[in-house]
């Protein structure tokens, strides 16, 4: 079975700093593998510790230094990486961001059986890109993925998180899943891991390698773009009370007021 | 000029067989933009088993809908990724709106994405925002770097799409009649072979929305509660209140609670009269999800904890010594 997974590179969001024009500092935050990917690189492992002969391809799409999860990822056992580079998809949407992974992963895993992405990315938050891939592909789906149950070489039964509980679904491949976090202990890299991601040879491919025109990807090939940023503004006045012995009282008393609508 | 007019929203339809309340939310906001745009039409997209419309009827017709489009069959009593977002390709091709908007549930957002980006159109995830600028596009606001920015994002296709999330926006607070129409519609996407068959379904929320969606008062907790057992502290405190218990993303990485009462960027928006946050010190990814409620009470032992930023009435000091305290004199 092969498997490409699609992973990103993001900055840390809870270590974001800012300028004094109100922009965010992108010099010395850290980058990291978006959380979710690292979700999406775990249920890939899951598949290839139980199904037989799988292989698994991350590709990122970014700039060169995105190399550096490409490696991270084969260290924890991921078998090969693939950066997709090119200044041109710079600037890129979901829509071309989509457009763009599918037109690689056609590329580089034509052969594919199943493309694994994270649920969201940290930084923007969409959701979409997954969705978009599988569109681009004509593929199904499967979002917001909980659990890998089983898996064979035609299907895979998974749960999945629906807004109201919890679904088991069997899913014919080929097939693109989104997943979510799940709570086993991730898999840590050994020192094997580390030497195989030295050695490595990730391959990079550009806007001509994968066959798309410019005017498809990046900035020119989105449909959206933005118009403004800023950052949200938040002013209240609390009043703000050390604990005593009127605490419990001052907190019902309050309550009491909020609910019947009165400010206090 | 586009020929591109009206607004479309998509009337999702839980399991438990009623519409969404987030579609409300939408029309309210629809109503507000449709002035906006030469009192364009508002339309929704309904895709439901036969027989449960006149269930449905009077929320269209009262909250401001001119044109209902019906889609019925057997098949429709499970949401499928396929064949409903290919119904919503070809209302949109048919109807050419300018504008479609879809609640940001789970559904809303597994299938969003695949209409827009088969119409080859923008997408713009979890607005907290949506308003008509003077070249007429729709602006729409989101936040995004886990809520430390907020980005306004326009569209340069048709339609322009964007995604809502439960509670952002206000339901509708009056009547707005409408002569709505109802258009029954049909369709061959049902002989889809979808490949994808539910085979099993566990209820894990007491109702199909969230508690969180409808509860006055919700008690959050965060890093400070500490333990599972925290969070039955603090369970006991909401059912005293009457409310129920939501938590902070930390919380949730910790272990000590469920990702569904999760609140912020990455879980839940929730507007209630009174939130009141334990432990919690209020990175902006939690703020983002709660700052909408009437009214906030913060309870953290670090006077500088950011959440106190957005209360109404801060308390310093030990949850541990408060809430049980407090848990006592509600009982009394």
């Amino acid at each position: 079975m092969k498997i490409a997974l699609c992973i990103k590179q993001v900055p840390d969001t809870s270590d974001i700093k800012w300028t004094e024009n109100n922009t965010i500092k992108r010099e010395g935050v850290e980058s990291i593998i978006n959380p979710y990917d690292v979700y999406a690189i775990e249920s890939a492992l899951q598949i290839k510790n139980t199904c037989k002969d799988v292989e698994i391809t991350a590709i990122t799409m970014g700039p060169a230094q995105a190399e550096d999860i490409l490696r991270k990822s084969i260290a924890l056992g991921i078998d090969k990486g693939a950066l997709v580079t090119d200044r041109k998809f710079s600037g890129a949407d979901t829509y071309a961001t989509g457009k763009t992974l599918a037109q690689s992963i056609k590329t580089i895993v034509p052969d594919f059986d199943l493309i694994i992405c994270g649920q969201f990315a940290i930084d923007g938050d969409t959701a979409q890109t997954g969705p978009s891939i599988a569109n681009h592909l004509n593929l199904k789906q499967v979002t917001f993925v909980k659990e890998i149950l089983e898996c064979s070489d035609d299907y895979i039964i998974l749960t999945r998180q629906a807004d109201d509980g919890i679904e088991t679904v069997k899913a014919k491949l080929p097939l693109l899943l989104c997943v979510l976090q799940n709570y086993k202990e991730p898999t840590r890299a050994k020192i094997n891991g580390f030497i195989k991601a030295q050695k490595s040879e990730i391959k990079t491919y550009s806007l001509e390698d994968i066959g798309l025109e410019a005017e498809e990807v990046g900035l020119k090939g989105s449909p959206t773009y933005v118009s403004k940023a800023f950052r949200p503004i938040v002013t209240h006045n609390c009043e703000k009370v050390f604990a005593d012995e009127n605490t419990p009282e001052l907190i019902c008393n309050r309550i009491e007021k909020y609910k019947a609508g009165q400010n206090e | 000029m586009s020929e591109n007019k009206g607004i479309l929203l998509y009337a999702e339809v839980t399991r438990d067989k009623y519409i969404h309340t987030v579609f409300f939310e939408l029309a309210n906001k629809a109503l507000e933009l449709s002035k906006k745009l030469d009192n364009c039409k508002i339309s929704a997209l309904l895709i439901t088993e036969p027989g449960q419309l006149e269930n449905y009827r009077d929320g269209f017709v009262n909250s401001g809908i001119d044109r209902v489009y019906i889609y019925e069959d057997e098949k429709f009593k499970n949401y499928n990724t396929e064949i409903y977002s290919k119904i919503a390709i070809d209302l949109v091709n048919e109807i050419k709106p300018e504008i479609m908007l879809i609640g940001a549930t789970n559904q809303g957002r597994d299938l969003a994405p695949r209409i827009s980006s088969a119409l080859h159109t923008g997408l713009t995830a979890d607005c907290t925002d949506l308003d008509i600028n003077e070249k007429l596009q729709l602006a729409a606001t989101r936040p995004t770097f886990g809520g430390q920015l907020m980005a306004t994002i326009l569209c340069k296709k048709m339609p322009q799409m964007a995604t809502v999330r439960p509670k952002v926006f206000k339901p509708m607070d009056e009547n707005a009649v409408r002569n709505t129409e109802f258009i029954n519609k049909t369709t061959n996407h049902t002989q889809i072979d979808t490949g994808i068959e539910i085979i099993d379904f566990v209820r894990t929320l007491e109702n199909d929305l969230n508690e969180l969606d409808s509860a006055e008062i919700i008690v959050s907790g965060g890093r400070g509660i500490g333990t599972a057992e925290g969070f039955k502290m603090l369970k006991d405190l909401a059912d005293l209140l009457g409310g129920t218990v939501g938590a902070s993303r930390v919380a949730v990485d910790m272990g000590i609670a469920d990702k569904s009462i999760q609140i912020g960027q990455t879980g839940k928006t929730v507007r209630p009269k009174i939130y009141i946050a334990c432990g919690i010190s209020g990175a902006i990814q939690h703020i983002v999800g709660m700052q909408d409620s009437d009214k906030i009470i913060a309870i953290n032992s670090d006077e500088n904890a950011p959440i106190f930023n957005v209360a109404d009435l801060g308390i310093v000091g030990d949850l541990n010594q408060i809430i049980p305290e407090l848990i006592s004199r509600l009982k009394n």
